[in-house]
């Protein structure tokens, strides 16, 4: 293991815990807002090196193709989530929801979350992988928190308890996957290593790992967000910061969703074990046809969105549930679209709430009248999600589907009345919020546009024009997920 | 390995279970954080045990951390905490004792003839020891799922873990058992301090979970 300075993974892992050191001590909000964007600027430039060039695989750390895809995404909607947030907690302030102590507290618990993420995403290690991801899950339940009304602590306390449970069972999974290991590669880190368990993965124990892989389903499906464990997700979104909504749905998912496609890439080299790919497509769409319905009797602005991630998180595990190169490759295109769309929806939707003074649909009305520059971008994002060209969410479907038919026409069919379903819900709540006579305050907004348009202007350009360099860096992802 | 050090490890992780199935009867709270004092010294021994005969000197930090934290001072806490809140005389009944027990016979059941099939290949301690965890695992769900009072919430989710712990000293020379049961712990401590910074007691004036649901879902 090296850990020189000049390591880039390194660098990227020290830099938010550095960054979270410092901010616990630092008093002035303000300053410590541009510390969290700068340690975050600085985080997204070591992805950049790292994407680059990939180091070579140490016993701790591993960057490939798959994960890089998720450290770029996730270092990059970190940046914009904490120029967001730095306007966002001004207001916050301003309105005494939250003091400059729990900013603090805020701002050191955000660099922490980022490490967790970045340390999951880069692990070589079952074992420290699932750290990680504890790490980031109990700080976001902090955060959820962070506002201490009933309804946060009630969010909270949900996500605690079934955020704990799921972790708990991954972790059965994963030492059962180590179990399985420990008989070919022997005792030690080397049977932990995700580079070793693929290289080895025929000569793995399927009858172990058939058992693993339900637990690691069930404990990190918990995690992203896949009906039936999905009960602690619209709470917890709805409750917290709308930052931490944003990285939630942007992020948190993701990063669960990356370890379930590693236990994947391993299942299902090995010959005797049952197929991954099945329980994922019926997950999914069970989970896409639940949130799709569940859409329309919404009527707190970021529930309807946190159901519209439930929606997304299962379009895409179905994606990798069919899997083979279209299937993989659309569902890598949808994941990195979503996140993008889905944290400026909750950028927009963080500024509705702070400038009308609430979250509750039936008091929004008329935004694109009050305020035109909010409404419409809310318009776009909205336009974007419910996968309507030219955004390059309706790429990533158009591609899910058609590859569908031609290989599976009756999963293809219901995964079409999950989306038409949603795309109706979206269109009719956007109506709802965007057009109409306004009501509420009409006072200015002070809000930080820059992100929103840099993620929407980003799905947008995907929605046109795919570079053919991304094309092909997709593409061998998904040869190599299968 | 000699029979005698697979007797007394094998003889551990059963009494585990045991101590797992007394848990589903206790419908007191301080008698429940007794049994959990008990589940987490055995768990104890079991650790120092496994760090003994498989000479993992690495394991005797887990075992610290399973008695110091574990078995003293969160229980200590725990206590405090029903007393201070008076909850020590409620008797909370979701769902009968004998089909609770008779449930958690069932699943150990299952995770035996389970766990057994499926680690044909390893060694015959780890065989028995996932079995058993797992039967733990499995128990301690469903604590969780039959009481609706956040401390047993909480005891049920420390014998789950007491359980995962057991698998992981367990499973042969697995590295990072330390690291993950710290982990554990700071998980227990934060859910343990929630309780208390949160104020449940407070805000709701009643631990029981059920009362949350109240604000449950949409706001009207």
């Amino acid at each position: 293991m090296s850990l020189l300075p000049l390591n880039p993974v390194s660098a990227l892992l020290l830099t938010p815990l550095v960054a979270a050191a410092v901010l616990a001590l630092v008093q002035d909000y303000r300053l410590s807002a541009r510390v969290n964007m700068a340690a975050s600027a600085i985080a997204l430039l070591f992805a950049v090196v790292l994407l680059r060039g990939h180091p070579p695989v140490t016993r701790f750390f591993i960057i490939d193709d798959l994960n890089i895809i998720f450290i770029l995404l996730n270092t990059l909607i970190g940046l914009t989530t904490s120029i967001f947030s730095a306007s966002y907690i001004g207001h916050e302030l301003e309105s005494g929801r939250l003091t400059p102590g729990y900013l603090r507290f805020y701002h050191a618990t955000f660099q922490l979350m980022m490490f967790g993420m970045n340390l999951a995403l880069t692990a070589n290690n079952i074992g420290l992988m699932w750290v990680a991801i504890e790490l980031a899950t109990l700080t976001t339940v902090m955060m959820v928190g962070i506002y201490r009304t009933h309804e946060a602590i009630e969010a909270a306390w949900k996500y605690f308890i079934l955020g704990s449970v799921g972790i708990a069972l991954a972790l059965f999974g994963t030492i059962l996957v180590y179990l399985a290991a420990v008989s070919v590669l022997g005792e030690g880190l080397g049977s932990m290593a995700w580079s070793n368990l693929l290289q080895h993965a025929t000569a793995l124990d399927p009858a172990l790992l058939n058992v693993a892989l339900i637990f690691l389903l069930l404990g990190y499906g918990t995690k992203v967000g896949l009906v039936p464990m999905h009960a602690w997700l619209p709470d917890a979104h709805a409750e917290g910061p709308t930052p931490v909504s944003a990285v939630l749905s942007g992020l948190l998912l993701n990063v669960a969703l990356y370890a379930l496609l590693r236990f994947k890439m391993l299942i299902e080299a090995s010959p005797g074990a049952i197929a991954f790919g099945p329980l994922l497509i019926l997950l999914g769409l069970v989970s896409l046809l639940f949130a799709a319905f569940m859409l329309y009797r919404r009527r707190d602005i970021k529930r309807l969105f946190a159901y519209s991630s439930i929606e997304h998180m299962g379009i895409i595990a179905f994606a990798f549930g069919m899997g083979g190169p279209l299937g993989n490759f659309a569902g890598l295109l949808q994941m990195v679209m979503h996140s993008l769309t889905k944290s400026a929806i909750f950028f927009t939707v963080g500024h509705v709430a702070q400038v009308k003074g609430t979250q509750r649909i039936d008091e929004i009305r008329g935004l694109t009248t009050s305020h035109p520059v909010l409404g419409w971008t809310l318009v776009a994002g909205v336009v974007a999600i419910a996968g309507l060209p030219p955004f390059g969410i309706f790429t990533s479907e158009f591609l899910l589907i058609t590859s569908t038919f031609a290989r599976a026409p009756v999963l293809a069919v219901i995964a079409v009345i999950g989306l038409l379903v949603a795309f109706g819900a979206l269109l009719f709540q956007m109506n709802r919020l965007a057009f109409g006579e306004p009501t509420g305050s009409n006072a200015a907004v002070r809000a930080s546009y820059v992100p929103i348009f840099v993620h929407l202007a980003l799905v947008f350009a995907a929605g046109l024009y795919l570079p053919s360099v991304m094309v092909g860096w997709f593409q061998n992802v998904a040869v190599l997920l299968k | 390995m000699t029979p005698f050090a697979f007797d007394v490890a094998h003889m551990f992780a059963g009494g585990l279970v045991l101590v797992s199935l007394m848990m589903l009867y206790q419908d007191r709270l301080l008698p429940l954080i007794n049994v959990l004092r008990l589940h987490s010294l055995l768990l104890t021994l079991s650790v120092a045990w496994q760090a003994h005969i498989q000479q993992l000197p690495d394991l005797y930090v887990t075992a610290v951390i399973a008695f110091g934290f574990k078995t003293v001072a969160i229980p200590i806490v725990l206590r405090r905490m029903v007393l201070r809140m008076g909850i020590h005389r409620e008797i909370e009944v979701a769902v009968s004792t004998g089909l609770t027990m008779l449930v958690g016979i069932g699943l150990i059941a299952l995770s035996m003839d389970l766990m057994l099939r499926v680690t044909a290949r390893a060694a015959l301690l780890v065989r028995e020891d996932v079995a058993l965890s797992l039967s733990v695992v499995l128990l301690g769900l469903l604590i969780m799922v039959t009481r609706r009072n956040a401390v047993s919430q909480i005891i049920g989710f420390m014998s789950l873990e007491n359980g995962l712990v057991l698998a992981g000293t367990g499973a042969s020379g697995m590295p990072l058992v330390v690291e993950i049961s710290v982990a554990f712990s700071v998980l227990i401590a934060f859910i343990v301090i929630g309780i208390f910074l949160f104020r449940i007691r407070e805000r709701f004036d009643t631990v029981d979970v059920q009362a949350l649901d109240r604000f449950r879902g949409e706001r009207q």
